[in-house]
C-alpha cells in the first residue's frame, strides 16, 4: 500500500481517486465532471515531467476544483513543496520514500517569490506592506 | 549591485540546507543517481568528462569586488586556482569535488551568490547588455527588470520541470547587445510615448536547430511582464515536446504550432492571468531600483582621450566604450589573450581585478556574454593608469570586437558532450592573427567556436562560426559565415564613439562547404579574410556586411581552391 500524505499528515488508508488526470488530457473537456468530485488525482509519469504542476494550478484556479487534489505516479519527497504551492493537498509517495522526511520537506522554504495557488499574492505585494 | 534583503538571503540559505541534505542522501545511497541528477543540475552541478563542473550564477553578469574575491578564493580552495567565464555570464569551475559542493554553495551564500537553476530544464540565469545603466542609447536600466525576472523565476513552483532549459535575455537599450533574437524569450525595452514596455521575442535559439526568434508582441506594457511570462511558460510547460530531447525547446513548439497559433494560445492563457495578483506594481520597481547600489559620480567634463599615443591608442579604440555620464567611460578587460583559453581567469587575476575595480570603478564589474569583463564606471582621466595596471596583468589585449576576441566553449578538453576540442583551435587562430595592425585593419569581426552542435560557443551567430564535428572518431571543423548576434552598435575605427547600429539584424551563418582538419582551420580563416579584404568597398564595410552583400560563393571559391597553396601565391592569383 503506497503511503499518502494528506493535509500535512500521514494517512494510512487512502480512498481511490474518482478521476485520474493524465498529463496530456484535455482539461476543458474534463471540467464539467469536477463539481461533486471529492478526490481527483493528477499523474506524474516521470520524475522530471512537470506538466502536472500546471494542471494542478489550472484545476484549482481556473476550474475551481475544491476537493482533494492528489499527486500520483513518480512522486518523491523533493517534489512536495512545489506541488503544494500548485494546489496539491495530497501526495501518494512512490515506493521507498521516507514519509516523515517527506512531510518535513513541505517546510524546506519559508517563503516564495511567486503568485501560486497556495499563496496568490506574490512576495512583492506583501513586501510592500512591510 | 542589487543588495539582498533578509528574505532573499533566507531563500538562498534554505537552498543550501536543502542541497546539503540531498547530497548527503545521495552519498549515503538513499537517493538514486537519476533523481539526484535532476536536483544537482538545478544547483549548477554537472558530471563532466574528468570531474564535476559547477556553474555559479552571476545574475545578469553583475558582480561586486567582494563577490569576485570570494570566487577567487573558492577557485583556489576547491579547484585548481582558476575559473571560466561563460557566454551565459556565469562562472564555471571545472574540477570541484561533489562532496565539497554544498560547502561551496554555503560560501557563495555569504556573499549573496548561488548556483540556483544554472542548469537543468528550468529558467536559467537571466542575461543582459553589459552596458546596462550606463549606455548612451539606454531606454531602461535592464538590471532592474532582470532582477524582477530573477525573483519570479527563482524556484517558480510551476516551472521547475520544463521540457527543456529556458533562457531569457533582456535588452534595455536601442542596440541589441543581449542577442535577444536567439533566446527562448528575448525582451527588448521600447517606449511608446512616456510608457515603458517590451517587445517580446519567442522561440529563438542556437543548438542543433538554430532559429531566429519571432516577435509575438510589439509592445507589452511593463506591468504585464510577469503575467505574460507566466502565460508563455505555461503553454510551453504543458505542450512542449517531452518525447525527444532534441525537439523539446520552445522554438520547436513555436515552429510546429506556427507563430500565429502559438501567439493565440499564449493570449488565451494570458487573458486569464492579466491584471491578476502577479501584475507588477510601480512600488516593486521602485523597491528594486532602491536596492541597487549606484555609483556616486563626480561632476566631470569629457576629455579627448582618443588623441593619446600608442600602444595605449589601440586599447582606447577597442576596449574603451562611451558612457552616458560626462567624464566617465566603460572599459572591457579582455580575457582573450593568445595562449589563454577564452574566458579563463586565475584566482590571482581575479583578486587583482577586484582591487582594480575598487580603485577605478566603484567596486563593481560585469561579465559579458562574449566572455570578457567590464569596468562600467571609469573616470576618463584614469584610463591611462588603469591600462598600465591591466597590461601588467596580461589583461589589456586590445582586441574587443576583433577577430581574436574569440567566443569559445570549453570544448573537448573539458566537456563530455563535445565532438572536438575548441580551445586549441582558438589559440591557433589567435597565433595566426597576432599582428595587431593587421587585426585592426580587418576591423570588427565576431569569431565563435563550438565543440559540438549544442552551440555553447554561439557559432551560428559568429560572423565566422566554427563547429567541431566527429568524422569516424576524428575531430573535424565545419565553417559558417554571415551569422550575426543582433543589431549591435558598431564602433568608430578611431575610437571616438559609435557610428550607429549595425545594418544587419540577427541572422544565422551559412556553412561554406565540407569540413576541415584542425591544422587547416587557421588557413581557412586567413583565406576568408583575404576574400573579405579583396571585396570590401571601404574600411567601414565589415566582414559580415560583405558576406551579406556578396553572398557565400566568393568566399567558398577562394577557400576551397588549392588549399595547400601559399598565401603569397594566392594573393597574386586573387588579384589577377
Amino acid at each position: 500500500m503506497p503511503t499518502l500524505i494528506k493535509n500535512r499528515q500521514i494517512a494510512e488508508q487512502p480512498s481511490p481517486p474518482e478521476l485520474v488526470v493524465q498529463p496530456d488530457d484535455d482539461l476543458e473537456a474534463l471540467a464539467g465532471r469536477l463539481p461533486g468530485l471529492a478526490v481527483v488525482a493528477v499523474c506524474f509519469p516521470k520524475y522530471a515531467d512537470g506538466r502536472g504542476y500546471s494542471i494542478g494550478r489550472l484545476l484549482r484556479e481556473r476550474y475551481g476544483y475544491k476537493g482533494e487534489l492528489r499527486a500520483t505516479g513518480v512522486v518523491a519527497r523533493d517534489h512536495l513543496q512545489a506541488l503544494a504551492q500548485c494546489g496539491f493537498d495530497a501526495f501518494e509517495l512512490r515506493e521507498g520514500e521516507d514519509a516523515q522526511a517527506a512531510l518535513e520537506s513541505l517546510d524546506d522554504f519559508s517563503e516564495a517569490y511567486q503568485s501560486s495557488t497556495a499563496q496568490p499574492v506574490p512576495l512583492f505585494r506583501r513586501r510592500a506592506g512591510r | 549591485m542589487y543588495i539582498y534583503d533578509d528574505i532573499d538571503q533566507r531563500m538562498v540559505d534554505e537552498r543550501v540546507a536543502q542541497f546539503r541534505d540531498q547530497t548527503r542522501r545521495f552519498l549515503e545511497g538513499q537517493l538514486a543517481e537519476d533523481d539526484f541528477r535532476q536536483l544537482r543540475l538545478r544547483n549548477g552541478l554537472y558530471i563532466q568528462r574528468y570531474a564535476p563542473m559547477l556553474r555559479i550564477a552571476i545574475p545578469y553578469g553583475l558582480l561586486s569586488s567582494k563577490q569576485l574575491r570570494k570566487l577567487a578564493d573558492i577557485a583556489r580552495k576547491y579547484d585548481r586556482g582558476y575559473g571560466h567565464f561563460s557566454t551565459r555570464q556565469n562562472l564555471q569551475l571545472n574540477w570541484p569535488k561533489l562532496a565539497d559542493v554544498p560547502e561551496i554553495l554555503a560560501e557563495l551564500a555569504t556573499v549573496q551568490m548561488h548556483a540556483i537553476q544554472t542548469s537543468g530544464s528550468c529558467v536559467r540565469n537571466i542575461t543582459t547588455d553589459q552596458f546596462a545603466g550606463i549606455a548612451q542609447d539606454e531606454i531602461v536600466d535592464s538590471f532592474v527588470w532582470c532582477e524582477l525576472i530573477r525573483q519570479w523565476s527563482t524556484f517558480h513552483p510551476e516551472f521547475n520541470y520544463l521540457p527543456r532549459k529556458f533562457k531569457i535575455a533582456v535588452n534595455g537599450a536601442v542596440a541589441d547587445r543581449a542577442a535577444t533574437f536567439v533566446h527562448d524569450i528575448g525582451l527588448h525595452a521600447v517606449k511608446a510615448g512616456d510608457e515603458i514596455g517590451f517587445k517580446v521575442i519567442v522561440g529563438g535559439g542556437l543548438g542543433r536547430t538554430p532559429i531566429v526568434g519571432h516577435v509575438i508582441r510589439d509592445f507589452l506594457p511593463w506591468r504585464h511582464l510577469l503575467t505574460y511570462l507566466d502565460a508563455i511558460l505555461r503553454v510551453y510547460n504543458r505542450h512542449g515536446r517531452r518525447d525527444n530531447i532534441h525537439k523539446a525547446r520552445i522554438k520547436i513548439l513555436v515552429k510546429d504550432r506556427g507563430v500565429d497559433k502559438f501567439r493565440e494560445e499564449v493570449d488565451a492563457e494570458w487573458a486569464q492571468l492579466k491584471d491578476g495578483p502577479a501584475t507588477v506594481t510601480p512600488e516593486e520597481i521602485r523597491r528594486i531600483e532602491g536596492r541597487f547600489t549606484r555609483p556616486a559620480y563626480e561632476k566631470l567634463a569629457d576629455i579627448d582621450y582618443t588623441s593619446l599615443k600608442t600602444p595605449f591608442t589601440a586599447w582606447l579604440r577597442r576596449n574603451v566604450h562611451p558612457h552616458k555620464v560626462p567624464g566617465y567611460a566603460a572599459v572591457s578587460i579582455s580575457l582573450k589573450k593568445t595562449g589563454v583559453p577564452p574566458g579563463d581567469a586565475t584566482s590571482d587575476q581575479m583578486e587583482r581585478i577586484a582591487e582594480l575595480a575598487d580603485h577605478y570603478s566603484f567596486g563593481e564589474l560585469r561579465v559579458t556574454h562574449e566572455q570578457n569583463l567590464v569596468f562600467a564606471d571609469v573616470r576618463q582621466a584614469e584610463l591611462h593608469g588603469l591600462w598600465q595596471e591591466l597590461r601588467a596583468l596580461g589583461l589589456a589585449t586590445p582586441n574587443i570586437g576583433l577577430l581574436t576576441n574569440i567566443i569559445s566553449c570549453p570544448g573537448g578538453d573539458f566537456c563530455s558532450l563535445a565532438n572536438a576540442k575548441s580551445i586549441p583551435v582558438a589559440e591557433a587562430i589567435q597565433r595566426r592573427f597576432d599582428d595587431l595592425d593587421y587585426l585592426h585593419d580587418i576591423g570588427e569581426l565576431d569569431l565563435n567556436i563550438s565543440g559540438c552542435m549544442n552551440a555553447c560557443g554561439h557559432h551560428h551567430v559568429g560572423h565566422i562560426g566554427i563547429l567541431g564535428v566527429d568524422k569516424n572518431g576524428e575531430e573535424w571543423y565545419q565553417v559558417e559565415i554571415g551569422g550575426n548576434q543582433g543589431q549591435t552598435t558598431i564602433s568608430d575605427r578611431d575610437g571616438s564613439g559609435n557610428r550607429g547600429l549595425s545594418p544587419i539584424s540577427a541572422s544565422l551563418g551559412k556553412v561554406i562547404g565540407p569540413s576541415f582538419a584542425r591544422a587547416d582551420v587557421p588557413n581557412v580563416i586567413e583565406r576568408l579574410i583575404e576574400t573579405y579584404l579583396e571585396l570590401r568597398d571601404s574600411e567601414s564595410e565589415r566582414f559580415v556586411d560583405v558576406v551579406h552583400r556578396a553572398g557565400v560563393e566568393p568566399f567558398k571559391k577562394h577557400v576551397y581552391a588549392n588549399l595547400d597553396q601559399k598565401p603569397a601565391d594566392r594573393r597574386t592569383a586573387l588579384a589577377a
